[in-house]
């Protein structure tokens, strides 16, 4: 510990808090009034668009530069989406891609 | 309760590994800088964000004021702040639960619940309560193995958490496969990778979601309808 016991648990508490806000914060606007439409409507579609959004972000620290850059996250990703348009089970693709991904990162492109 | 209880632990297994190999790259970490089992634990518990606890192992290193470490909380999980809007409807209704389903909504548990199909014979709020509660677990039980043995696993787990991101890419193919319309996903994925290089990947997270709830409210007439139409 390079800080003091009290300065560890005021951050870890501060990230806490805010982390607790931010997922707080549409339940506190909208407590206790009628949803507006548009609401609803962000609510219903927003999974949809989140979710390619969340995506990209994982794989937001792929390069470009090297083949060992971007091939494991395209060839897993490809082998996670045929896997599942096959099979439609969620544990059978997870598991295979990321097995996949495993030895890409630790055998085909080390 | 028995009946939902196993069906939502079905439903973790996938955040089980994910969360298991991070939570124990966590634990070792903080280990390692001098903080034991329980600082980790309880930070686990309390915090309950991947992510962002990895970014306050540099805070616990020194140099940042209390206020800084708020701001950049702040912003790092700003993408926290959309999830809830679609549980706006039924978190209210589970009573003195709502603050905790509230605490659990991390990437992984939104997404999950997210991608529950309503089940005959289960009473899904209890299903949306205990797949909060067995991830929350996951995390937390993976911080503290991290901790106590994470120095004994000699086995190499690099990749490991790709099962996160193999998560979410099935998720998301699930709900290409069934969409009435694939224009959410593709404004979600095209706002992105625009935002990616435009704003930089610690960045870009937050000005892609409020572009995307822009343009899915400028497009609200033709999404209403394509989807409204095919559901007649």
């Amino acid at each position: 510990m390079t800080i003091s016991f009290a300065q560890s648990a005021a951050i870890i508490a501060i990230v806490a808090v805010c982390t607790y806000i931010t997922r707080a914060v549409p339940f506190l606007l909208f407590r206790g009034r009628q949803l507006p439409r548009s609401i609803i409507y962000l609510g219903n579609i927003l999974p949809t668009t989140i979710m390619a959004v969340l995506v990209v972000y994982c794989l937001k620290s792929t390069t470009f530069s090297s083949l060992a850059g971007f091939m494991p996250q395209l060839i897993s990703v490809a082998v996670v989406v045929l896997l599942h348009v096959w099979k439609r089970k969620t544990l059978i693709s997870i598991v295979g891609g990321t097995l996949c991904y495993m030895y890409c990162v630790q055998v085909l492109f080390l | 309760m028995k009946q939902e209880f196993r069906y939502a632990f079905r439903q973790t297994i996938p955040i089980m590994a994910g969360y298991l190999s991070m939570g124990i790259a966590y634990g070792l970490l903080l280990q390692n800088m001098g903080y034991n089992v329980w600082w980790s634990g309880l930070s686990s518990l309390f915090i309950y964000a991947g992510a962002m606890q990895f970014v306050m192992l540099n805070f616990l290193k020194g140099g940042f004021s209390l206020i800084s470490v708020a701001v950049m909380t702040l912003l790092v999980n700003s993408r926290h702040m959309f999830y809830g809007l679609s549980f706006l409807e039924v978190f209210p209704k589970m009573g003195k639960k709502q603050a905790y389903m509230i605490q659990g909504l991390t990437d992984e548990t939104y997404s999950l619940l997210c991608s529950q199909q309503e089940q005959p014979d289960l009473d899904m709020k209890k299903v949306f309560f205990f797949i909060t509660l067995l991830d929350h677990n996951w995390w937390t039980l993976g911080s503290v193995l991290g901790s106590l043995v994470g120095s004994l696993i000699t086995f190499d787990t690099t990749g490991l958490d790709f099962a996160m991101t193999a998560l979410f890419v099935v998720i998301f193919t699930e709900q290409w496969l069934s969409a009435k319309s694939h224009l959410p996903a593709l404004i979600g994925g095209i706002t992105a990778l625009i935002c990616l290089p435009l704003f930089g990947p610690s960045n870009f997270i937050l000005p892609t979601l409020i572009f995307c709830v822009a343009i899915l409210l400028a497009l609200k007439p033709i999404i209403s309808a394509k989807t409204e139409e095919e559901k007649a």
